[in-house]
């Protein structure tokens, strides 16, 4: 077999000044690469563990039950005014899901960079399939966690809806979110390793400042407090959840406030990442 | 220009200290310090860890780069395969890079051999097809068969060697770059991958080989560049570029001295002076007699104490199998004597015994750390140096000896029955 010269790709080498473009296509063109890194983020996370995936079902469930026995039964939260506050368990675990999906992608994407650092170093492939892959690795969790909310549904006796089709975007949504932080976090990290001791503490807050436990309702309604609360996107995600199983208090204006806030992270977020990428092998 | 798979101009590499070697990492409080500073202007400066490297290499070449540790090799190869920028200088790749940059990077020890393939073929840039396609031909080549489906954790290293070099080497990219994957695995498997490499290289693919192993790159290569402190010093047919390393900066009369600017500023407090072979009357010599002793000293020096420091060298082969490694030390009696080795200037000085090599040439290396707690300077090449075996046991027969040792044994024979 010989190579001819108009076969093959040319690539050129030279100082990368400024912004640099996204190139996206070069992503789609390793798109295994990033269904294979996700694989093995997956399949290593639970080896050696009795439990297995069984992890994935477990940690929400428990969630869901210390925080009904706290926050409902002790601290007397409410769920949403119309839903019946025996059903606050579905009501906790609906917003549960995506905030653990959201909270286990941002924590594995900020760290994936320096976690793959024998592989920054030593080969090429377009550097966002690290945060990217780390980011969906979470997904399969989701899918397991998710089966429980649907034995919940049937237990308490919560209506299936075509709205319940509205959570693969919301879904997305949340999965973005994560990514968007995570992008810009993983490659401070390289830099810094600060980010790696702020991330915890980052993702606790965060569910603290999102309507897991308590219902949106607690918000004022007048003034500015319900936008400035949206500006956190997953007060829209999970506000969304909720409207697709229970069907009240649809997330419109919320929802549209957390694309916004999404969108502006993320391509922020990629650009950062891909202005400091030339600097990740040599910081590493 | 089309029958070119590489061409570089002016390459360099700028690194700002203390970025080097992971030596430690910055923290969002140093940069806060130093923002506050003048300008910003960090300290400690920058170096060129490559600087104005110009050449070109025709498709099918298989080219060698030799070089010191540290002289920029890594980097340049860090360069072509798109994992770092240059800092100037351009350079254009015709082909895909496959690198073979360090054996088993991205292999994952809980994944079984099998799932390693895959992922560490899709991280070598293979599509899943492709992997598919070569599969039982990578296994076969890696000779781990039975245990394919054996997490990697429990290879021995060995097995671990060969199925990542397996892997790599049906990459079948346009440019292979290989960097010292020879220096381990057994001498089977090292004739397994040369012979590999050739059969790359008749493919019309170019191979750039990086290697310590003169041996292997007279073997695997026609031309060969020479690469010191950052620049490009000589390309030339193979064996003039080796002729030339193995003669620059050693033989000076069996001494290696450095100057403060080869000394990375990490080593401080310790700094290398010099490291010298000893013969008889104690001169500096490049060749010693293997039935006579001969010493070998490291000078140096301490700008500040030191606790527990251990000065040592390493003994090689030229084809870089370790013989020996010996520190002042050692012995813990002395080493108890000193616990802290104050600022100053020093030489520590042994006596390599008679009877112990055999004839050929030898790399020293030397290495100054305190055990468990820094490393402070290691040139693993420091100095060659030939040792020649006149008067040596057996020398009645004129066959090569097998083995770095040519050690004299009270041999007794007895007759038990006669």
């Amino acid at each position: 077999m010989t190579i001819r010269a108009d076969q093959v790709p040319v690539t050129y080498l030279r100082p990368s000044k400024g912004w640099i473009p996204l190139n996206l296509a070069d992503l789609w063109a390793y798109r295994e690469l990033v269904y294979f890194l996700t694989w093995r983020d997956i399949k290593v996370r639970y080896k050696q563990a009795a439990l297995g995936i069984g992890w994935a079902i477990l940690q929400p469930v428990l969630h869901m039950v210390i925080f009904t026995v706290i926050f409902a039964k002790l601290a007397g939260l409410k769920p949403d005014a119309g839903i019946p506050e025996a059903l606050y368990p579905v009501f906790s675990f609906a917003a549960l899901l995506p905030m653990q999906l959201f909270q286990g992608a941002l924590q594995r994407a900020s760290i994936s960079l320096v976690q793959n650092s024998n592989l920054l170093t030593k080969v090429y492939f377009p550097r966002l399939i690290i945060p990217f892959s780390a980011a969906a690795a979470g997904l399969v969790d989701f899918f397991f966690a998710f089966l429980v909310l649907g034995g919940l549904m049937l237990y308490f006796q919560v209506a299936f809806t075509w709205k319940l089709l509205w959570l693969i975007p919301l879904v997305l949504l949340a999965l973005l979110a994560a990514l968007a932080v995570g992008l810009w976090l993983a490659a401070l990290n390289v830099q810094y390793r600060d980010v790696q001791q702020m991330v915890p503490f980052l993702i606790q807050a965060w569910m603290y400042a999102s309507p897991v436990a308590y219902s949106l309702d607690v918000i004022p309604a007048s003034g500015p407090w319900r936008v400035i609360y949206a500006l956190n996107p997953m007060a829209g995600v999970i506000q969304g959840f909720r409207w697709a199983l229970f069907g009240l208090n649809p997330p419109d204006r919320i929802l549209w406030i957390s694309i916004g806030v999404v969108v502006v992270l993320l391509v922020s977020g990629l650009y950062y990442f891909r202005h400091m990428e030339r600097t990740f092998a040599d910081m590493v | 220009m089309s029958d070119l798979a590489i061409r570089v101009e002016n390459l360099g590499k700028q690194y700002r200290i203390g970025t080097l070697n992971n030596q430690r990492y910055q923290t969002l409080r140093d940069s806060l310090s130093t923002l506050f500073q003048r300008n910003g202007s960090t300290p400690g400066g920058r170096i060129w860890a490559l600087k104005d490297v110009s050449f070109e290499v025709a498709q099918g070449t298989v080219l060698g780069i030799v070089g010191r540790n540290g002289a920029g090799k890594s980097t340049l190869l860090k360069i072509l395969s798109r994992v770092t920028d240059p800092t100037e200088g351009i350079g254009e790749i015709r082909g895909r890079v496959g690198s073979l940059l360090e054996v088993g990077t991205g292999f994952h020890p809980e994944l079984t051999g099998r799932e390693n393939i895959f992922l560490n073929g899709a991280i070598l840039g293979m599509q899943r097809a492709e992997i598919q396609r070569k599969f039982d031909e990578i296994v076969d080549f890696s000779e781990v068969g039975q245990f394919i489906d054996t997490p990697v954790k429990r290879y021995s290293s060995g097995m671990y060697l060969r199925l990542a070099f397996a892997v790599a080497a049906h990459l079948e990219p346009e440019i292979l770059v290989v960097d010292e994957v020879l220096a381990v695995g057994d001498a089977e498997f090292q004739r397994k991958c040369l012979g590999k490499m050739s059969d790359v290289a008749q493919q019309g693919r170019t191979v750039l080989f990086v290697s310590h192993n003169m041996s292997a790159i007279l073997r695997l290569t026609t031309e060969t560049l020479v690469i010191e402190k950052g620049r490009l010093k000589l390309r030339a047919p193979t064996p003039e570029a080796v002729d030339y390393y193995l003669s620059q900066g050693f033989s000076q009369e069996g001494q290696r001295t450095w100057d403060a600017d080869e000394v990375p500023p990490e080593a401080a407090p310790f700094r290398p002076l010099a490291v010298r072979i000893l013969g008889p009357g104690c001169r500096a010599c490049d060749s010693v007699r293997s039935t006579e002793p001969f010493q070998v000293e490291v000078e140096y020096c301490l700008s500040a104490p030191i606790t527990g420091l251990r000065v040592g060298i390493y003994l090689m082969s030229t084809r870089g199998e370790y013989i020996f490694t010996s520190f002042d030390t050692d012995d813990p009696a002395r080493f108890e004597r000193y616990p802290v080795r104050p600022a100053g200037r020093y030489v520590s000085r042994c006596t390599i015994p008679a009877d112990l090599l055999n004839e050929g040439r030898y790399t020293l290396g030397i290495n100054a750390s305190s055990y468990r707690v820094r490393r402070y300077f290691q040139d693993e090449q420091a100095l060659n140096f030939t040792v020649d075996a006149t008067g040596a046991p057996g020398m009645q027969w004129p066959e090569p000896r097998l083995g770095p040792t040519r050690p004299r044994l009270d041999w007794k024979i007895e007759v038990i029955d006669s």
